[in-house]
């Protein structure tokens, strides 16, 4: 019997570079080739200058917690409760929805600095979290 | 010219099923009975039903539905995507159809067996590969699956911002179960809800516990669309159709519009507000009496301010002086809403904006209602409503 696993992303032509790059231990950003305009989550046309063309920029990981909840029901099988999800703002200045790990959901609070580390399941499958950044 | 909708069309017949937890038979059957019972109220035969409109969501076909109530030749059918925000999108078809002639009498239907079939609550799956499901995806893998997780985002971000705490939450819900009680169809009929029983409940999605959610519920909603000068000969008092729109935003998600520069508010919403203000040559102080949607207790706070009741952050205050409630300034969902009456995903609060108007509601309150304002699902592309006497 194989442990329950989280539902894994459908991989398309929009968004399986992203997980890719996650599998490879990197948090992607996708940048316009014709603007230069960061965006997420990841679209196949700019909506600023209409570019099909782009590419990806390695997220620094750095940010700041912009809203938060903390899950505790349902249950789905596959996720570990209570589940701290963020919004974070990348210093980069886009924001993506991940989860707060490492920590408490008292701990978690708006305006804190987090970190991204790659969380790998037991079936191999790697996913972008963030942990409170370290007090510098 | 282009064709104003504004008193062109009026809601003739509203028709509904019993509200339950388990229905006992086919979604195609609630929605026959109920477009039966809505044909019924207005005192016309379902022979006469030449249009059609639902949500993509609902599970009967339109031919379905014609062969089964026996309608007549259709001439106009059509659905509207995003779950409750396809609710006054029905209406918004209908009135357009009538306005231009391409039907004479439109039925906008949803039913569901919400609870013992196929539950919206249960959320969404990894199975097919559309743009839409791209769109979950960025949610699926972090446990974001139900709809309690996207909103509790947005209303945590909000209630931070303007100090609105869980009992303000709590007073949302309470106004709308007390208007329940007294109102036969109501899962909240004859059940009142405390202060405490509120705080003391479990914690869903933080910061939203289990009297911030709606019902889930098994029935059919059926509302009669036709021309508001037809309307005035058959056998109710019209509720016409100052105006109806339909709106979604830049930055536009389904649940999820995570990623506009700020997030304390209801873009979609305001254009909504802004719409269907203009149409109907109205604005908030005209407003009598709402049926603002609620799937969350916390979409009604942020509402008042998009319909311009409140000023951005004091739409709290609204609720903490009980202007939601019966004698207030503007009683709101007064046949308890999705909250407390039944989750027919909007349609049935259309029907309690048409008793408003007809004052037949079982919360009608003292005042006369001239206008009601009726809204679509939050936090997806939504529209909005305003029905008036005569
Ligand atoms: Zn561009």
């Amino acid at each position: 019997m194989s442990q329950p696993a989280r539902i894994k992303p459908p991989m398309g032509h929009d968004n399986a570079w992203w997980w890719e790059m996650a599998a490879d231990d990197k948090l992607g950003i996708q940048r316009c080739s014709g603007c230069q305009t960061l965006r997420h989550p990841p679209r196949p046309m700019c909506g600023d200058c209409r570019s099909t063309e782009w590419d990806a920029v390695e997220a620094s990981g750095k940010g700041t917690i912009c809203s938060y909840t903390v899950l505790t029901h349902p249950q789905f099988p596959g996720y570990e409760y209570p589940l701290i999800i963020i919004l974070v703002d990348l210093e980069e200045g886009t924001r993506l929805t991940s989860q707060l790990v490492g920590c408490e959901p008292e701990e978690a609070d708006f305006g804190l600095a987090v970190e991204m580390v790659i969380q790998e399941d037991p079936d191999g499958f790697k996913l972008p979290v963030f942990k409170l950044a370290e007090a510098s | 010219m282009p064709i104003s909708l504004k008193n062109e069309a009026a809601i003739a017949g509203i028709g509904m099923t019993e509200f339950s937890k388990n229905s006992g038979r086919s979604e195609l059957q609630l929605a026959a009975e109920s477009i039966k019972a809505a044909c019924d109220d207005a005192g016309i035969s379902p022979s006469e039903i030449d249009g059609l409109v639902s949500y993509t969501l609902d599970s009967t076909d339109e031919i379905e539905v014609a062969r089964a109530v026996g309608a007549n030749d259709l001439t106009m059918f059509s659905r509207i995507n995003y779950g409750g925000g396809a609710a006054v999108g029905t209406i918004h078809q209908a009135a357009m159809a009538i306005a231009t002639g391409q039907a004479t009498t439109v039925v906008c239907w949803r039913a569901m067996n919400g609870r013992s079939g196929k539950r919206m609550g249960q959320g969404v799956s990894g199975d097919v590969t559309s743009s839409d499901l791209v769109h979950w995806s960025w949610y699926m893998p972090y446990g974001m699956l139900v709809p309690g997780s996207w909103i509790s985002m947005i209303a945590n971000k909000y209630m931070n911002e303007y100090g609105v705490t869980r009992e303000d939450l709590g007073r949302v819900a309470i106004s709308q179960r007390n208007y329940a009680l007294n109102n036969p169809r109501a899962y909240g009929y004859g059940k009142p809800l405390t202060m405490e029983e509120y705080m003391d409940s479990k914690m869903i999605a933080s910061p939203l516990c289990l009297y911030d959610f709606c019902q889930e519920t098994d029935g059919g909603c059926a509302i009669l669309v036709t021309s508001a000068e037809r309307a005035r000969d058959l056998k109710q008092k019209p509720a016409v159709i100052r105006g109806v729109c339909q709106a979604s935003t830049r930055g536009q998600e389904q649940m999820t519009s995570y990623y506009r520069e700020e997030l304390m508010s209801l873009p979609e919403m305001e254009l909504a507000a802004d719409l269907v203000y203009k149409q109907a040559g109205l604005g908030p102080d005209d407003i009598d009496a709402a049926c603002l949607y609620d799937a969350f207790t916390s979409e009604i706070i942020m509402q008042l301010e998009s319909f311009g009741f409140a000023k951005r952050g004091e739409g709290v205050d609204m609720v903490r002086d009980g202007a939601l409630d019966i004698d207030g300034r503007l009683p709101n969902n007064t046949h308890g809403g999705l909250i407390s009456e039944a989750y027919i995903h909007g349609m049935n609060n259309i029907a309690e904006g048409v008793r408003l108007v007809r004052g037949d509601s079982t919360g009608q309150p003292s005042k006369n209602v001239e206008h009601v304002l009726v809204s679509s699902g939050v936090g997806v592309p939504t529209g909005a409503l305003i029905l008036g006497q005569g």
